[in-house]
């Protein structure tokens, strides 16, 4: 094989390049304490440890320069490393938060705020929102399943969820976001488990054994004949489960 | 290429062994070199309904426990040359398997055999769970009333996460119905759940429906896998799901009552 492969050298080349575009979280800072940094980014993995187990993140340092809050990057992408993510970029960084980024192997992304970076001094107090430290975790993406969830198995989505067939009596189906359902649902559907009430759950044939929104819940035997085996959507209004056509 | 086919269903009693017997035997008459192995250690029946139960001196566990070798207790069907039993052990149970060892008996068989066909035993344990981890192809075989198909539903789960093929993101394993002790009478009649209905809960291939018969206890009882009562409806039945597996096109018997030419042919249940 080696042989074969040197004398063709010229000819059948053995690479590609090929653009790709992949959904990757961001984490953007507006605070630059590192101790509460890491508190909050621990409780936002420990909702999804699945989800974030060894995901890749980009972080953005945008917000920070506006209001000119300096961070040690190094420190930060220690903390990333720590809590089993893989940092895959820095956003939004000033030209010396970028330098430390790429001595540390991270790229340097520009995005739409390379104007921070040169260093211009815009405010001097920074906003009091500002202050109050909330990292996010942004660009959540939907989960997709293609195949039939069966009884006795659970997904959960840290996002939206979208399952193009059917959910089996006894499987279970949960997801911060919105449930789409494009096929019989026969399972438990849980949609809005961190609590978002604005959730709601799409299904082509309604036959759940239990649905609930942020903790509302009904099960079977509370749904009546009009709504069974119909294409329904379920939202909540006023902490009250509501089932209508679609 | 070896395939490995398991037959499984989570529910005890509703043919496994049946139609392990019968299909392993079925693929061997078409010329295929075939291993049938049963995996419920403990409560063995795979060399009973064979005929071959006296002809068992070592066992799965044995070769396992390397105490012999896989051609020592590997026994040969007296009725086709192309089929070869290996039964399980009756003084042990499940936890004498391990992955390690079924893996690497399987590995060993797939060098020589066409077909092996995996007889789960009944539940989601460790013995089922070894039975169906190595498979390329699933055989779920299925009542017709509900609590057996929801058991099977929670068996194809279990097939497409916890299976080699899925923890190693490998082409799933091909899934295949079975309907068996169908009896369109108590379809009609409402005590059944229709071909229909199971296909609407489990949305699965229909490789067949067998018919509830007297062939199939008659056969059990006489240790020949019913396929070989070639008069019966049960071993047609098992005949079609073979052909069918090797690709040919056979159109569904057995699903609408009995009438016209093959109940009088073939007389009553």
């Amino acid at each position: 094989m080696s042989t074969d492969s040197q004398q063709n050298d010229h000819h059948s080349p053995v690479l590609e390049f090929k653009s790709s575009t992949f959904s990757v979280p961001v984490l953007v800072l507006v605070s630059n304490d590192a101790i509460t940094i890491e508190q909050q980014l621990q409780g936002k993995i420990h909702l999804a440890p699945e989800f974030f187990k060894n995901s890749p993140l980009v972080f953005d340092l945008q917000e920070l320069n506006k209001h000119d809050l300096d961070i040690d990057v190094t420190e930060l992408i220690n903390i990333i490393r720590k809590l089993g993510l893989l940092p895959i970029g820095i956003r939004g960084g000033a030209a010396q938060q970028n330098q430390q980024a790429l001595e540390l192997g991270i790229p340097v992304h520009s995005g739409h705020s390379t104007a921070v970076s040169s260093g211009t001094q815009k405010q001097q107090t920074p906003e009091p929102e500002a202050a109050t430290p909330e990292p996010q975790v942004v660009a959540e993406t939907a989960t997709l399943i293609t195949h039939p969830v069966r009884s006795g198995q659970r997904i959960y989505a840290s996002g939206d969820l979208i399952i193009l067939a059917q959910v089996s009596a006894g499987a279970e189906i949960m997801a911060e976001g919105n449930i789409h359902v494009y096929g019989s649902l026969r399972g438990r559907a849980l949609a809005g488990v961190q609590g978002n009430t604005e959730a709601r759950i799409f299904c082509s044939d309604l036959q759940a054994e239990l649905i609930s929104i942020a903790g509302n819940y009904k099960i079977s035997e509370d749904l009546n004949g009009a709504v069974l085996n119909q294409p329904v959507q379920i939202y909540l209004q006023n902490h009250t489960l509501v089932i209508k056509d679609i | 290429m070896a395939r490995i086919i398991v037959v499984t269903s989570g529910k005890g009693g509703v043919g496994k062994t049946t139609t392990s017997a019968a299909i392993a035997m079925g693929l061997a008459k078409k010329g295929h070199k075939t291993a049938v192995i049963d995996f419920d250690v403990g409560l063995r029946n795979l060399d009973l309904i064979m005929g071959c139960e006296r002809r068992v001196v070592y066992d799965f566990v044995n070769v396992i426990n390397g105490e012999a070798s896989l051609n020592q207790a590997l026994i040969r069907d007296k009725n086709c040359n192309l089929l070869y039993i290996l039964p399980a052990s009756q003084t042990r149970d499940k936890d004498a398997l391990s992955q390690e060892g079924v893996g690497k008996i399987l590995d060993e068989l797939k060098k020589e055999f066409k077909y092996i066909v995996c007889d789960s035993p009944a539940g989601i344990e460790k013995g089922a769970h070894l039975a169906m981890y190595f498979a390329d192809d699933a055989f779920i075989v299925t009542n017709p009333e509900v609590s057996s198909v929801r058991d099977s539903d929670r068996m194809l789960g279990i097939l497409s996460s916890k299976s080699r093929r899925a923890e190693q993101n490998e082409e799933p394993i091909r899934e295949y119905l079975l309907l068996s002790r169908y009896s369109p009478d108590r379809v009609k009649l409402g005590e059944m759940l229709s071909v229909d209905d199971v296909q609407e809960i489990l949305s699965l291939h229909l490789l067949g429906v067998i018919p509830e018969s007297k062939s199939v206890l008659n056969a059990s009882n006489s240790g020949t896998p019913v396929i070989l009562d070639e008069k019966s409806d049960a071993g047609q039945a098992y005949a079609d799901i073979v052909a069918r597996y090797l690709g040919e096109d056979r159109p569904h018997r057995f699903i609408d009552e009995k009438k016209g030419l093959f109940g009088k042919l073939f007389g009553g249940k």
